[in-house]
């Protein structure tokens, strides 16, 4: 018989979704186990040692390690179990006779060996991943010198070694923008930053304060077609492309470099959630959730960017502390044991055309209070666009927004009682504004 | 003649454009920001066009300690032409021993009135 750890509430994940999770259901008289397969909490934040994080939260430009530990420190003040080192292999439902039912995770960690750990309720705040050089269709060889940007930055940051001395940079997301300063302070030369399409995927701010501040070419609609290198990366090859994402024919250059750092976009990790059975959103590759990140499963919550690719830390905080108090209050037996029930309840949330996507994906008229929903447009709206968000003919909320690009996420709040009784789903409609003419 | 100025702000990831006038005699001088939607953005627009700062945000060698790697900031912005330079001077440096956020890892780095501040606890 394996030895079983009890909780009303388990958290797994212990970056800025897991320990908001913790937190918020701690402080709603949960019991807590907190699982992380690292020796430290703090998630992703331990290696993002610039700043910027907490603008939203705390009204402070952290660093990744501060903010990180002013969580750490709520954490450390509760009564929650943590269990660091510790691998979940695998989730399963337990019926627990009458009526009762359990979630158990096999877990193996070095202190403890295997065990099972046990609990009513489970919240999912395992992070995203990072696409791999297997994920993106670049000819040649694979030799030593080629890195995820958020690899090269554990390597930076936390293992203090540095990947090379000449690196291109493809792709450009925040990740690989951050990593283009990174790099340059640390002494390598970063020879150019590659974009497939014709405009940026990272914040502008990224732009300007990494790559534009120290001279860092960045080349738009151009590719890494090719890498070249027996032992170790020696060159790529560049090329341009049309609009279709096609090679322009002689346009290709050789580029001498001995690291090629890949930032080509995240995807959620949930391969717990699907040894739940939980099925996952084509377009947020995450679980479809109601308001406090409930998904198909009773007493399965998933939170931060385990749901979708956030861009702001506040955010995947601010998504962890509504899964912890939810999950919590489900353990306890509150409200909610009764409302919710199987499958994924309430009205379903509709992104139209014009947005990448929105979550949640369903807003369960049963918790009251405000939804906060999430969305990203699908292309860059320069000249203005309105969002609305309707149900059962009435217009809730109506925004104008200056500027919508899809690399920044935006937020609106939805009163839950503003929903009419008759609607039958709740719409998120986007209008592009007119460009003006002079 | 006055001139104006497109400048991203930085400040927070609205990342408002700013117009910023430079002119006026003697030397440049900042007439007016337009396009912020805070104060902080008025402040970043004034600084920005005539005397550019940043943070530096680094990590430092941790030898005997429980990590091998410190991260750390500098305590306010230091000159953008000098940051390359800041980033350099941390190479040689090692912490030894227990260090907590917050505390001074260099004090006034390459005498440029600013001091390179731990951003994460550290110990043994």
């Amino acid at each position: 018989m394996l030895k079983r750890k009890d909780y009303d509430v388990i958290v797994l994940g212990g970056g800025p979704a897991g320990l908001a999770a913790a937190i918020a259901a701690s402080e709603s008289g949960a019991s807590v186990g907190l699982v992380e397969r690292e020796d430290r909490l703090g998630g992703i934040l331990k290696q993002c040692v610039h700043d910027g994080f907490g603008l939203v939260r705390f009204g402070e430009r952290l660093s990744g390690p501060e903010y990180a530990l002013r969580y750490i420190d709520l954490a450390k003040r509760r009564s929650m179990e943590i269990h660091l080192e510790t691998f979940v292999h695998a989730a399963r439902e337990e019926r627990v006779p009458p009526e009762g039912r359990r979630i158990v995770l096999e877990c193996v960690s070095g202190a403890e060996g295997v065990y099972e750990a046990a609990a009513q309720a489970l919240v999912l705040a395992t992070g995203c991943r990072e696409r791999t050089d297997r994920q993106v269709f670049i000819n040649g060889d694979r030799p030593a010198g080629i890195f995820m940007a958020g690899l090269a930055q554990r390597l930076v940051n936390i293992e203090g070694l540095l990947p090379g001395r000449r690196a291109v940079i493809l792709g450009s997301g925040d990740i690989g923008l951050i990593m283009a300063r990174r790099l340059t302070l640390e002494g390598m030369d970063v020879e150019g930053i590659y974009e497939i399409k014709p405009e940026p995927s990272g914040l502008s701010r990224n732009i300007r304060q990494c790559v534009e501040d120290f001279g860092i070419p960045l080349h738009l609609s151009t590719t890494i077609t090719e890498v070249h290198g027996s032992r170790r990366v020696e060159s790529v090859t560049a090329a341009e492309v049309d609009a279709r994402c096609s090679v322009r024919v002689g346009s290709e250059r050789l580029v001498d470099c001995d690291t090629l750092v890949l930032s080509v976009g995240l995807i959620p990790e949930n391969e717990i959630a699907r040894s739940l059975g939980l099925s996952l959103d084509p377009a947020t590759r995450g679980p479809r959730v109601d308001q406090v990140g409930r998904s198909e499963i009773e007493g399965v919550y998933v939170c931060g960017n385990a749901l979708h690719v956030n861009d702001l830390v506040d955010y995947v905080s601010e998504s962890g502390e509504a899964a912890g108090a939810a999950a919590a209050a489900f353990a306890r037996g509150g409200r909610e044991r009764d409302g919710a029930g199987a499958g994924l309840g309430g009205l379903p949330l509709e992104a139209g055309p014009g947005f990448l996507y929105a979550v949640p994906q369903t807003i369960d008229l049963s918790r009251r209070g405000k939804a906060v929903v999430y969305f990203r447009s699908d292309s860059t709206i320069k000249d203005g666009a309105r969002v609305t968000i309707k149900a059962g003919g009435a217009t809730l909320i109506d925004r104008h927004y200056a500027a919508l690009r899809p690399p920044e996420m935006e937020r609106l709040e939805l009163d839950v009682a503003s929903i009419p009784a008759d609607a039958d789903s709740v719409l998120l409609v986007l209008e592009r504004k007119e460009p003006s003419r002079a | 003649m006055p001139e104006t100025l497109r400048i991203l702000c930085i400040v927070c990831p609205r990342g408002c454009a700013l117009e910023v006038d430079v002119g006026g005699a003697p030397g440049n001088q900042v007439l007016a920001v337009r396009g912020n939607a805070c104060r902080r953005g008025e402040e970043y627009g004034r600084r920005e066009a005539i005397d550019p700062r940043r943070s530096l945000t680094s990590t430092v060698r941790a030898a005997g300690l429980s990590r091998r790697r410190l991260s750390v900031r500098s305590s306010s912005d230091l000159p953008l032409g000098r940051l390359v330079d800041a980033a350099r001077a941390l190479d040689p440096v090692v912490v030894t021993g227990p260090v907590k956020l917050g505390e001074v890892v260099v004090r006034d780095i390459l005498g440029l009135r600013v001091d390179i501040v731990a951003t994460d606890d550290i110990g043994a």
